[in-house]
Order: C-alpha cells, then sequence, then structure tokens
C-alpha cells in the first residue's frame, strides 16, 4: 500500500476535511461552546489539522516520535493544556482528538468507494495515528497536572515552616503536619539561622499542629533541640496533646531533658520568666498576670 | 473470630505513609475507638511502617476491622520481603537499634497494642501483625 499517495490524497482534500470536521463538532451534543467560541474552535482545528497534514505528507502515519511530528505534538500539547485551563475535562479534549478520525475516513471513503482493501488499510491507518495522537495529549494533560502538583508541595514545603519572633529573645515555630527526615532539615535551617539573625535565647517548638508523635519525630524533635542549645538558646518543646503524651509514654521515648509545655501560652509564660519579665495590666493596682 | 472488612494496602515510598496513616484512622473513627487509643494505634502503625520502608524497602499491610467475643477492634497485618529479623529478642529490646535510630520502634509498639505477634525468618522477610480492641486498655 501506498502511503505517500493517501498522504497527497488528504493534503489535497484538506479543505473538504475541515469543513466536515468542524461541522461534525458543531452538531455533536457535547460541543462546549459556552467554554470555547466557534471561531476559536475553527482556527485551532485548522491550525492542527494543517500540522497533522504536513507531518504525515512523507507518508509516515506510524511514529509520531519523529521529527516531522515534532510540531503537530507542539500544537496538540498547547490545545491539551489550554483547553484543561478553560475547564474542559481531559475526556472532552480527547473527543476532539478523535473526532478527526470520522472526517479524515470520510473523505478516504468517498475516493476509493471502489477499493475495500485499500480503503480498509486507509482507515486502520488513520485509526491508529490518531489513537497515538490522543495518548499524547493525555499524557501531556497529566505532565500538567504533575507540575502543578510537584510545584504545589514545593510551596508547601516553604511556608509550611515559618519562624515568627513573639517577643524580643523568643522565637516560635509552629510544626503543622508530618515532621519527615526531609522537613525536619528545612525547620532545623529555618530555626538556627533565625537564632542567629535575632540573637534569640528561647525557641518554642509548638507540636500541636503534628498528628502523630512516633519515635522518628521525637527523634528529630530531640535532635532539633540538641541543635538549637549547641547554639546557645534554649529550647521548649509546647502542644504536647493528651493523646500524644500516652502514646510517648508507652513508647518509650525520654523527653524528661526538655522542657515541654501543653500548650504554647503557658510555655511563652515560662519563656517570660527565663527573661525576667512580667506582663500586667495597665491601670490597674494588682499585679494580675495576663497570661496564665 | 470474624473479619467484617479487609483492605490492602501497598507501601513503597515515604509518601505512601500519610495516606496510611488516614486510612488507620479513618478505620478507627469508623469503629468507634476513643481519641487515645486512635493515637496509639495510629502511632504504632506509623512505627511499623517506617521499619518496613528502613530495612526492607517497603511491603504491604493488611487492614481489618475484626470482632471477637463481642469485641471490636482493628489488625494490621505487615509484611514485608526484606533481610528479616536475625535476633528477635534482641530486636525488641529497648534501645537496641541497627539503623541509628532511638531503638524505640518494636518494643514501643508492643506496648502501645493490645496484642502483638512477630514472625521473621532471616533472607526471607518479616510479619507483625497487631490489634487494637476500640476498648483496649
Amino acid at each position: 500500500m501506498d502511503t505517500n499517495s493517501t498522504a497527497r490524497l488528504l493534503l489535497k482534500k484538506k479543505q473538504d476535511i475541515l469543513v466536515n470536521w468542524m461541522q461534525n463538532q458543531l452538531l455533536d451534543d457535547t460541543l462546549r461552546d459556552d467554554l470555547l467560541s466557534n471561531e476559536e474552535l475553527n482556527k485551532q482545528s485548522e491550525e492542527f489539522l494543517d500540522g497533522l497534514l504536513k507531518a504525515t505528507s512523507d507518508g509516515n502515519f506510524e511514529n509520531i516520535y519523529t521529527p516531522e511530528f515534532e510540531q503537530t505534538l507542539d500544537v496538540l500539547g498547547d490545545i491539551s493544556i489550554t483547553r484543561a485551563r478553560q475547564g474542559f475535562s481531559p475526556r472532552e479534549t480527547n473527543l476532539y482528538v478523535l473526532s478527526l478520525k470520522q472526517a479524515l475516513t470520510d473523505v478516504l471513503e468517498q475516493e476509493h468507494q471502489n477499493d475495500p482493501r485499500l480503503l480498509y488499510q486507509e482507515v486502520v491507518l488513520i485509526n491508529k495515528l490518531l489513537d497515538s495522537l490522543s495518548l499524547a495529549t493525555f499524557e501531556t494533560y497529566l505532565k500538567g497536572r504533575e507540575e502543578v502538583i510537584l510545584r504545589q508541595t514545593d510551596e508547601i514545603n516553604e511556608i509550611s515552616t515559618p519562624v515568627i519572633r513573639v517577643w524580643d529573645g523568643i522565637l516560635a515555630l509552629p510544626i503543622i503536619g508530618t515532621l519527615d527526615s526531609s522537613r525536619t532539615q528545612i525547620v532545623m535551617e529555618n530555626l538556627l539561622q533565625e537564632i542567629v539573625n535575632t540573637g534569640s535565647s528561647i525557641a518554642i517548638l509548638d507540636i500541636s499542629g503534628v498528628p502523630a508523635v512516633d519515635s522518628l519525630v521525637a527523634q528529630h524533635l530531640i535532635k532539633t533541640v540538641s541543635a538549637t542549645r549547641l547554639m546557645g538558646a534554649e529550647c521548649i518543646i509546647s502542644g504536647i496533646r493528651a493523646e500524644i503524651a500516652q502514646t510517648i509514654v508507652h513508647l518509650g521515648i525520654d523527653l524528661s531533658n526538655i522542657r515541654t509545655k501543653a500548650t504554647l501560652a503557658s510555655a511563652l509564660q515560662i519563656a517570660f520568666e527565663m527573661l525576667n519579665l512580667q506582663v500586667r495590666k495597665t491601670g490597674q493596682a494588682g499585679n494580675t498576670k495576663l497570661l496564665r | 473470630m470474624i473479619t467484617m472488612t479487609k483492605d490492602m494496602m501497598e507501601i513503597v515510598r515515604e509518601q505512601d505513609v500519610v495516606p496510611f496513616r488516614n486510612r488507620v484512622k479513618e478505620l478507627a473513627t469508623k469503629i468507634g475507638m476513643s481519641l487515645v487509643n486512635q493515637t496509639k494505634l495510629i502511632t504504632a502503625a506509623s512505627e511499623l511502617v517506617r521499619n518496613m520502608l528502613k530495612y526492607a524497602n517497603g511491603g504491604r499491610v493488611t487492614l481489618e476491622i475484626i470482632s471477637k467475643n463481642g469485641q471490636t477492634g482493628i489488625r494490621l497485618t505487615f509484611t514485608d520481603e526484606g533481610p528479616g529479623i536475625p535476633d528477635i529478642q534482641q530486636a525488641m529490646q529497648d534501645g537496641f537499634s541497627t539503623g541509628k535510630s532511638l531503638g524505640l520502634g518494636l518494643p514501643g509498639t508492643r506496648r502501645l497494642v493490645n496484642e502483638f505477634d512477630i514472625k521473621s525468618k532471616v533472607g526471607q522477610g518479616t510479619a507483625v501483625t497487631v490489634t487494637h480492641w476500640k476498648n483496649g486498655r
């Protein structure tokens, strides 16, 4: 079978194919003219068909990972990404690519009515080509999604460990989520750096937001406390909930060398006492402490 | 003893730990386990799953809700095909670790849950089964 002549025929009939394809799309129930205007759809479709027919002009219908197809795949990638942003489902985008099958095979049917054997071979070829193109579309879609997830993971890592200066000389570090090795590293680095920057002498690690303290998390906490002490600062761990306390005891983790408190407020009070500070209500004779 | 639901999870990366722990929490909440018991079970599960990742590069966990003598509980079975533990008695001692950790994982887990069973064959792998009852101590 001569794939070159098929390619030439398709190229010659390009306008017919496009008109046919557009008609099919506009008549289809699943048309989303709420997301994409018909002119844009026409432009998009023409660009895609143009690239596809150019790529197959040498008779290559088999392998889409060749230089000829680079442009087509680029166009397809753009379509996939913009459609995803416009709110199309991946199914709709894939159906869009697959809908070109009908338009292409219609033309071939008209031309090769009298040669069913040739027609069959051509239809199989077109089918294979568009199937792999639709898979490529889906891959692009997934890749786009994955990039978003990776970016978000980085962002979460960045924002999840803020070191807050609660008072002159007192830093607080609320830890939220699981404390794994890589996060401990970030937490420790941020904290130690901030101790240097601010010249603080007390750091409060608040673990209210840590769902479970197992021996690994405890080990990371102990390491962070030791490192803080080496820098000449004292470390208080706060936010130890009742159930966490019981679990730590059963596990057999020894935190007796570390100052621990149930709430951030009581840790802050200890910190004030260590710095010989007192918090009082103003305008009252009594020495009512605000923090208790 | 009756098994009411059975589920399996593959653990191959560190990222699988959090979804697994959430799954355990889901089951524990479903049978109405108290918060303290939930936390104990989740912590125990977390220890064992970390061991599995660290020493055996991952494995499988079977999660079951079981019922025995009118009690409801959760049974977790951790199976790996890692190097195995040569001396289980030693591994069950506080402070013993071949991997620079606190050495509390296995003994601590045994204290956290109601029932604990460990089987290991060097070169073939390790299987740990823990059961925690809804109204466990």
